[in-house]
């Protein structure tokens, strides 16, 4: 009975950990979807000339990035409902994920629209463009496309952030596996396949991006 | 349609350091002016001000008689009144300034587009036409990474003259290039300059060309205007002993 690995068994609850790694996915790929948005809305409202936005928005950047992600799930899971809000686990989870993602990348791209050489923003004052215009056809186009390594390598950190959301009760990865455990005091053979599930994606995910990434290089050297 | 400038007691501070100390000058419209002395006497820093790319650390700026940054009343001008008076300049960069992830066409048709409001099709004609003027018919989908020195500056200065200015600002247009394209940009501005369509105002290290091709000159030092006379005269008759110093400093370096 005591084998050290039961690939017959390995078998049998792989698609259970497979429904759950699509919970998983979901979680990462909305969270990202988020991260992405918020974080350029944040990045841009933060370099805003009116301190009354920029300020706050700093703050609230600074306060995201400095505090744990587990914490502000707890903090997200507990407090909305009393505020009103009742969302299900997992899309509290995904909001707590997208928010304190949202505050890394927000400080990427503010690399990215530094890195933009100053007479870009001089000829754009010189053909008069509105500062809409001027981020939206001029400055984003050149900073986003340097920093998506960097955004890709926050998706792979978030991937791998998931698994915190079963503290908020949400059936991912890790969660169904210790529910399998708990059922056949067996853990050897679920917690391994989790470990092999994240590796395969991660790389997949990591080789996703450096494609991206090289697609991008592409479009770079036009220039 | 061009614009006249008229400039009073403007000064430019950077900190401790007084980059212009007290400019007035006053250019007719359609005059082609060029702005010539040596490296950190203002001149750019004058061009800059007219754009708007920097504020003044005192004194006025008006185009066609409208103060850039006060309304009549003396109040701070509000950004919309700014940016309509700044619709009247355009300006050439030493070093393009182009936006590299646009082609040529598109870095022309941008501010049509955008800020002027053409439809694409108007702008894409408006566009052609001044590629075209400078050379570049067979450019229109090229990134400016695909071009020469000499090219980028054509696509600058297509760029420039698409918003139909009334008044453009050239900044060492030529020194950030080779020196067989420096030719070919020249004849582009003498050309521009004798339809007198608009205010020129050129700096420049190009002695030859302030000499035969502006109406006037001006030679600035530590951020003042120290002569200011039509350019066959300044050239030929200096008045001012830091002029010559200058002229003949220039001339013997060439």
């Amino acid at each position: 009975m005591n084998t050290v690995f039961d690939w017959a068994y390995a078998l049998e609850i792989l698609p259970t950990l497979g429904r759950a790694l699509v919970i998983t996915v979901q979680a990462t790929l909305l969270g990202m979807l988020l991260a992405i948005t918020l974080g350029l809305a944040l990045a841009m409202a933060r370099r805003a000339p009116w301190r009354l936005l920029s300020y706050p928005v700093a703050f609230v950047v600074e306060f995201v990035r400095s505090t744990p992600l587990l914490v502000q799930m707890y903090f997200l899971f507990y407090v909305l409902p009393g505020a009103g809000f009742r969302l299900s686990p997992l899309t509290t989870g995904i909001l707590a994920l997208g928010i304190h993602y949202a505050a890394y990348c927000a400080e990427v791209y503010r690399a990215g629209i530094e890195s933009v050489p100053r007479g870009q923003l001089e000829a754009a004052r010189a053909l008069n463009l509105s500062p809409w215009r001027t981020a939206v056809d001029i400055v984003l186009p050149q900073a986003i496309p340097p920093v998506v390594p960097a955004l890709g390598n926050y998706l792979v950190a978030m991937f791998k952030d998931t698994p915190l959301l079963s503290a908020i009760t949400v059936v991912e990865l890790l969660q169904q596996s210790k529910i399998i455990g708990s059922t056949t005091f067996r853990y050897t053979e679920p917690l391994t396949l989790v470990g092999v599930l994240f590796l395969v994606l991660s790389l997949a995910a990591a080789w996703g991006v450096r494609r991206l990434e090289h697609g991008l290089q592409r479009y770079g050297r036009r220039a | 349609m061009s614009a006249s400038v008229r400039l009073t007691n403007l000064h430019k501070r950077y900190g401790e350091l007084e980059v212009l100390r007290g400019i007035d000058l006053e250019i007719p419209a359609g005059q082609t002016v060029s702005v010539i002395g040596p490296s950190g006497s203002g001149k750019s820093t004058l061009l800059r001000l007219l754009m708007t790319l920097e504020r003044p650390s005192a004194g006025g700026i008006e185009i066609d008689g409208e103060s850039m940054w006060t309304l009549s009343d003396g109040k701070p001008a509000p950004a919309a009144h700014v940016r309509r008076v700044r619709g009247k300049i355009g300006m050439v960069f030493q070093h393009f300034n182009l936006f590299p992830h646009m082609t040529a066409l598109g870095n022309v048709i941008e501010a049509p587009r955008r800020v002027a409001g053409l439809s694409q099709q108007d702008a894409v004609e408006r566009g052609r036409e001044y590629l075209e003027m400078v050379g570049l018919g067979d450019k229109l989908e090229a990134y400016p990474g695909q071009l020469s020195g000499g090219q980028k500056q054509r696509v600058g200065i297509a760029r420039a003259l698409a918003m139909r200015p009334e008044i453009m600002l050239f900044d060492e247009v030529t020194s950030a290039l080779d020196p067989e394209l420096v030719g070919g940009i020249l004849q582009i501005m003498r050309d521009l300059s004798a339809k007198r369509t608009m205010t020129m105002i050129i700096v420049t290290h190009q002695m030859k060309f302030a000499e035969r091709c502006s109406d006037r000159t001006l030679f600035f030092d530590a951020g003042r205007i120290v002569e200011d006379a039509d350019s066959a005269t300044l050239f030929a008759h200096p008045r001012q002993e830091r002029t010559r110093q200058f002229l003949q400093a220039v001339i013997e370096a060439e």
